[in-house]
């Protein structure tokens, strides 16, 4: 009884159904169904008046986003969804927040649900700040008492006190996300669904954001949170649920979860392709294509060995000639730790502009340097007159780093944990300066301490 | 004190509890779900606002357009049928008797537009958040009222040019109004949804609001037919609309009450099947739109 009690999501059974390539044939014409008329003018009325295949049989053009899933969620529990892209994440919370039906199963729901997939949802370009709070939180499903309560604090958290009357179409993107950000971040459902938010926006405001989400979690609201920020996932969620190819694989503690999904080919962590590139990160001058991580000897691999050097190489498209580009990507472990960022050093593109074209980029990070753990690789492209950062994609790609315990490692003789957030090898020398008698004498206490 | 403590605790641990909501797979017919959608009005209301706000931005005439549409279009009338074919006009200036049958056309033709391309605009809305999706054709509807009002004050300005005295009969225009609404958002509905699933819509409308033009008694009076096909006439729903306004208004006394009853039940027919049809479809918009 105690355990029903404070149920908060409860998932039976869930299915969903999808037509593969609906891409391409997304809407069908008039012009098939007019066809069809002529050779079943009934069949076609029927499939008129009927929805999109639910009662159609399973067939080959048919496939399942998400498989026989089922899970319980308590109140107050912050949970992460992960998976690597494809696994049926975005399907699942679109159904848990009423905006797909599912195909099989069912959903209940003990407490009213707020759903962040995208931040400025609604927004309008043509009306003020003020105006799209109001249309946002309506949207959002906020009541006008309670926005009129809170409408101060939206403001000042956006930080957009002055410019709360001038339509959003001369604001700054900053000031676009913080607002959109701001009025998300002030719903107050029993059940809040967070879908990537945090992948928008520069580094202070993803920082911003997180804090948020952290103070939402804290006061004991239910969060479903579904990200590939692993870090954010290890920061917010005690409990993980881990999807692959629609089903769920893994439910458990978030630390563990999160570092098999990393270690496993199932977190293909090592590379992040963007096939469709209206969606790449990117401007009309310079598009990110793809991301991937490099054992020594070239393959893509997200294990790597302590002592080994890892490649991150950086697949991009040049769009217009005449630029110098400078990639480069940062490095952070999985405490959100900065360690460092590196540059391109190559000396023949540091000066000359770049043709259009395809380039790969491949920044090498020495061996017996990181400590081990999970690793997460940010990268962007930036020109330095005008000083424009066309992407900046956080999380790219992420790799473990192992410790192997075989000869020639940082760790010397020690077989316990190294603490440090770094583990260069340090070259040691000890020498002997003379032999001694054997002491004779007890040493003081004093300095065996030492 | 402890004594609500414990009724809190009692009420939280040994009752089972009820989902707040349940959601399965739906198909075939719905309910309407109009509860849902009265939860939500303040949505509705700010949809409606947004529309009217941002239809004339950016517009260099801006809420003249309202006005500017009817009024070209009754003076080309006016010029090819009035002047040119001499057509007949129930005894009223011949433009009065086409601009009153235009400020209720143009709501409906501009409604039916909106309406219609509705879903697909506001694709990313539907594909980030839940709300009875009902509420978007509606609010394209109800933001056309305004334009209406605007073209109404210079219909009024008109009569008052050609001398033209309205009886009490006026106070029945709110009915015809309505009647006009009706018919809009059960086309509206209709074919928003149907856009949704065939794109083509949106090419069929123009000329679907041409023609519908010519079978309404705009630029002539529906007293030139007689009585049992007048009534049939009445299927279309404007026709009851556009001699209403003219009844009610103009006072042009034609006996139209057989065909304005037809054109009410018409225009009932395609308002409750559209919103059916619109709930049916509903369930896929997310996915296709």
């Amino acid at each position: 009884m105690k355990r029903m009690a404070d149920l908060a999501v409860r998932v039976e059974k869930l299915w969903k159904q999808y037509r593969v390539g609906r891409q391409p044939e997304r809407y069908s014409t008039l012009r098939d169904s007019i066809t069809n008329a002529f050779r079943s003018p009934v069949g076609v009325l029927q499939s008129l008046l009927r929805g999109q295949g639910n009662r159609r049989p399973a067939g080959d053009d048919h496939f399942w986003a998400v498989k026989d899933v089922s899970f319980d969620i308590r109140r107050g529990e912050v949970v992460g969804i992960i998976g690597r892209n494809g696994a049926g994440k975005s399907t699942l919370l679109k159904m848990l927040s009423r905006i797909t039906e599912p195909s099989l199963g069912q959903i209940s729901l003990y407490g009213r649900v707020g759903s962040l997939l995208e931040v400025g949802t609604g927004f309008h370009p043509e009306l003020t700040g003020r105006e799209n709070i109001q249309l946002n939180a309506a949207i959002l499903g906020m009541k006008r008492e309670e926005l009129a309560a809170k409408f101060d604090e939206i403001v000042a958290f956006a930080e957009v006190e002055k410019f709360i009357d001038t339509a959003v179409k001369h604001y700054s993107s900053g000031m676009y996300l913080r607002l959109a950000f701001s009025v998300a971040a002030h719903l107050e459902p029993e059940v809040l669904i967070v879908d990537e938010v945090l992948a928008v926006g520069d580094a202070a405001f993803q920082k911003k954001c997180l804090g948020k989400m952290e103070g939402v979690a804290k006061e004991g609201r239910t969060v479903l949170f579904v990200s590939h920020n692993m870090q954010a996932v290890t920061r917010l969620c005690e409990r993980v649920i881990l999807l692959d190819n629609g089903g769920v694989v893994g439910d458990g503690p978030a630390g563990q979860l999160v570092t098999r999904y990393l270690s496993s080919s199932e977190g293909s962590t090592k590379l992040r392709e963007w096939d469709d590139p209206v969606r790449a990160p990117g401007s009309d001058v310079v598009r990110l294509r793809a991301v991937r991580t490099r054992a020594e000897d070239g393959q893509p691999t997200d294990l790597v060995d302590i002592r080994k050097p890892v490649g991150v190489e950086i697949e991009y498209d040049v769009l217009k000639s005449g630029n110098i580009f400078h990639p480069c990507f940062s490095v952070h472990n999985s405490e959100g730790v900065h360690l460092f960022s590196a540059q391109d050093t190559d000396r023949t593109w540091m000066r000359q502009p770049r043709p259009a074209g395809r380039y790969t980029s491949t920044g090498w990070i020495p061996g017996d340097l990181l400590n081990e753990g999970a690793m997460f690789v940010g990268v962007a492209i930036w020109t330095l007159a005008p000083d424009i950062c066309h992407f900046y994609e956080r999380d790219a790609v992420a790799f473990h780093v192992v410790d192997s315990y075989e000869e020639g490692s940082s760790r010397g003789g020690w077989l316990g944990n190294v603490p440090g957030v770094i583990r260069p090898f340090c070259k040691w020398d000890t020498q002997v300066e003379r032999n001694m008698p054997e002491a004779r004498h007890t040493v003081p206490q004093e300095q065996i301490k030492v | 004190m402890e004594q609500i403590v414990k009724l809190d605790t009692i009420a939280g641990t040994a009752v089972e509890q009820e989902p707040l909501l349940v959601l399965r797979p739906r198909t075939g017919w719905q309910q309407l779900g109009l509860k849902d959608l009265w939860q939500y009005r303040e949505l509705l209301y700010f949809l409606c606002w947004r529309d009217i706000k941002v239809r004339y931005k950016q517009t260099a005439l801006g809420v003249a357009w309202a006005i500017v549409q009817p009024l070209m279009t009754m003076v080309l009338f006016s010029l090819f049928f009035g002047r040119l074919a001499k057509m007949p006009s129930d005894g009223v200036p011949y433009p009065l008797f086409v601009f009153t049958a235009l400020v209720p056309w143009m709501f409906f033709s501009n409604g039916i537009t909106q309406s219609a391309g509705s879903l697909v605009e506001n694709a990313s809305l539907l594909k980030k958040v839940y709300f009875p999706r009902l509420a978007v054709p509606i609010a394209s509807i109800i933001a056309g009222v305004v334009d209406f009002f605007c073209s109404f004050v210079v219909l009024i300005m008109l009569m008052l040019y050609y001398g033209v005295v309205p009886s009490l009969s006026i106070l029945t225009l709110p009915l015809f109004l309505g009647l006009a609404c009706t018919a809009s958002l059960g086309i509206g509905l209709w074919l928003s949804a149907l856009n949704v699933q065939f794109r083509d819509v949106r090419y069929v409308i123009p000329f679907l609001t041409q023609l519908w033009l010519f079978a309404t008694p705009i630029a002539y009076p529906s007293s030139l037919l007689s009585e049992p096909l007048r009534s049939l006439y009445g299927l279309n729903p404007m026709v009851g609309v556009v001699e209403g306004f003219r009844w009610a208004l103009l006072g042009t006394e034609t006996s139209f009450g057989p065909m304005l009853l037809v054109s009410s039940l018409a225009s009932m027919v395609v308002l409750i099947t559209g919103a059916f049809y619109f709930r049916r479809m509903e369930v896929t918009f997310s996915d296709r739109v």
